[in-house]
């Protein structure tokens, strides 16, 4: 379970996160949609402990991220996390790009890394690209090896911050149906997006953000069909 | 009368020979200051990088010192200011040190850049797998910032295995200085500045070839 008791997050004097209260429970699967610069993605940096939180608490499997005795690269471990640039390693084959983190990390030998990596590989269809390079990979497949790279840490959790965003439209498609079978294989998921679609047919629940404060979270049908805040109806207004 | 002592002689096979060695010592020099001097420039580049205030205070001005006074002048004061200090060196001695300063200075701006190179967002990925700071380094920086900045280091080397020859200042009979004792001695500066070029150029040009071979490969 991960649990977010008033977080709150400074860039400077700019208040980024103004108190985000907010548990996401085994098997959920969590949209957060709002507009660009709501802290959305903030949050995500913060689960995953690439950003400091200056108060609050964030807690995943029992763990204080933010505690001083934490150690991060365990905990990170149990967090998969994939960016709206998709960051492949461009000096490591496809393979290599997922088999690197469990030989290092959790200290793999090679073959069992590589059989890691190519189930994985399997899993997002990309079994025909095990040798390529990166720069021989479309923007939707790199996107998906960055997926399967995440996954091949067995993750606990998965965070999507804007994982389609940078993609050209006729690729959204191959990264959203990864994602949707990760969530009707029961992973536990926090999506940041912008597709709406998508928001509404796979998630548990949608949170919507706005300037920093979670405005509004319940259901799909009840965020997409009666949402309560005026600052929810005017997004969903301008993005249908 | 025919004059029956000559002060110079022909040039021979045995001062080609003499000619081999001296390049001999010269890649000897460059490569032992090169080796060094990259280790450490990685070193202070990546500190550079850190912005650790203490390296940005002390660090960063006296790398800009050893890169702007000219490296005869370097040589030629550690040398004789060396021993006032207790440090008793020869011309080999001095000359590896102020070579490996100079390319650690060098270096260090070229380090520093291959680092900024690889990005923030590249990091954050390779550190949300759980891999450290350290393997971070090792696994990801280290070969992408590398191969970004290899074409620049590769510059640096083969600058440092010229301006080696400014060693010689010291009375170390490197590459520079046996040309200049054979052409007192033979008056012939012309063949034998060709021949002592034609050294030089033997010992670059297999290195930015392999270099560039490298490079090749890399670009898949």
């Amino acid at each position: 379970m991960i649990q977010i008791r008033d977080l709150h997050k400074y860039f400077g004097p700019l208040h980024v996160l103004k108190g985000i209260n907010l548990e996401v429970k085994k098997g959920e699967v969590l949209s957060v949609i709002g507009s660009s610069g709501s802290g959305k993605s903030t949050l995500l940096y913060c689960i995953n402990g690439l950003e400091t939180i200056q108060k609050g608490d964030i807690i995943v499997n029992d763990i204080h991220v933010h505690a001083k005795q934490t150690n991060l690269n365990q905990v990170r471990q149990k967090m998969g996390m994939v960016f709206q640039q998709w960051n492949s390693f461009p000096h490591l084959t496809a393979v290599e790009n997922v088999a690197l983190a469990p030989k290092i990390v959790k200290g793999k030998s090679k073959a069992e890394a590589r059989k890691i990596a190519l189930s994985q590989l399997e899993h997002v269809g990309l079994l025909d690209k095990v040798d390529a390079y990166p720069n021989a990979l479309s923007g939707g497949q790199q996107q998906r090896l960055a997926i399967a790279r995440a996954l091949a840490m067995e993750p606990d959790y998965m965070l999507f911050d804007e994982a389609t965003s940078a993609l050209d439209p006729e690729l959204v498609g191959e990264v959203l149906d990864t994602m949707r079978l990760l969530a009707e294989e029961g992973m536990t998921m926090i999506c940041v997006t912008h597709e709406m679609s998508f928001a509404r047919d796979v998630s548990d629940r949608v949170a919507f953000f706005h300037d920093g404060v979670m405005e509004e979270i319940g259901s799909p049908s009840q965020i997409f069909g009666a949402p309560q805040s005026e600052h929810t109806r005017k997004f969903l207004a301008k993005v249908r | 009368m025919e004059p029956s002592l000559s002060f110079f002689s022909d040039f021979n096979i045995n001062d080609f020979w003499f000619l081999g060695q001296a390049a001999v010592r010269t890649l000897w020099i460059s490569l032992l200051s090169i080796s060094l001097g990259t280790v450490l420039g990685i070193f202070f580049g990546w500190a550079l990088y850190e912005g650790k205030l203490a390296a940005t205070l002390t660090l960063a001005p006296l790398l800009d010192v050893f890169r702007s006074v000219p490296l005869i002048i370097q040589l030629v004061l550690f040398y004789n200011f060396a021993p006032i200090m207790g440090l008793n060196l020869d011309p080999f001695g001095s000359g590896v040190v102020i070579l490996t300063i100079y390319t650690s200075a060098l270096v260090a701006n070229v380090a520093r850049g291959g680092i900024e190179a690889v990005g923030k967002p590249l990091r954050n990925a390779a550190r949300s797998l759980g891999i450290s700071y350290w393997q971070d380094l090792r696994y990801i920086v280290f070969p992408i910032g590398g191969r970004a900045v290899f074409p620049a280091w590769v510059g640096v080397a083969l600058g440092v295995m010229k301006d080696s020859a400014l060693v010689s200042v010291l009375g170390y009979v490197e590459l520079l200085k046996a040309s200049q004792i054979l052409i007192t001695r033979t008056q012939e500066p012309f063949l034998i500045l060709i021949v002592a070029g034609a050294f030089y150029f033997a010992l670059s040009y297999p290195i930015s070839r392999y270099a560039a071979n490298l490079e090749k490969s890399w670009a898949q």
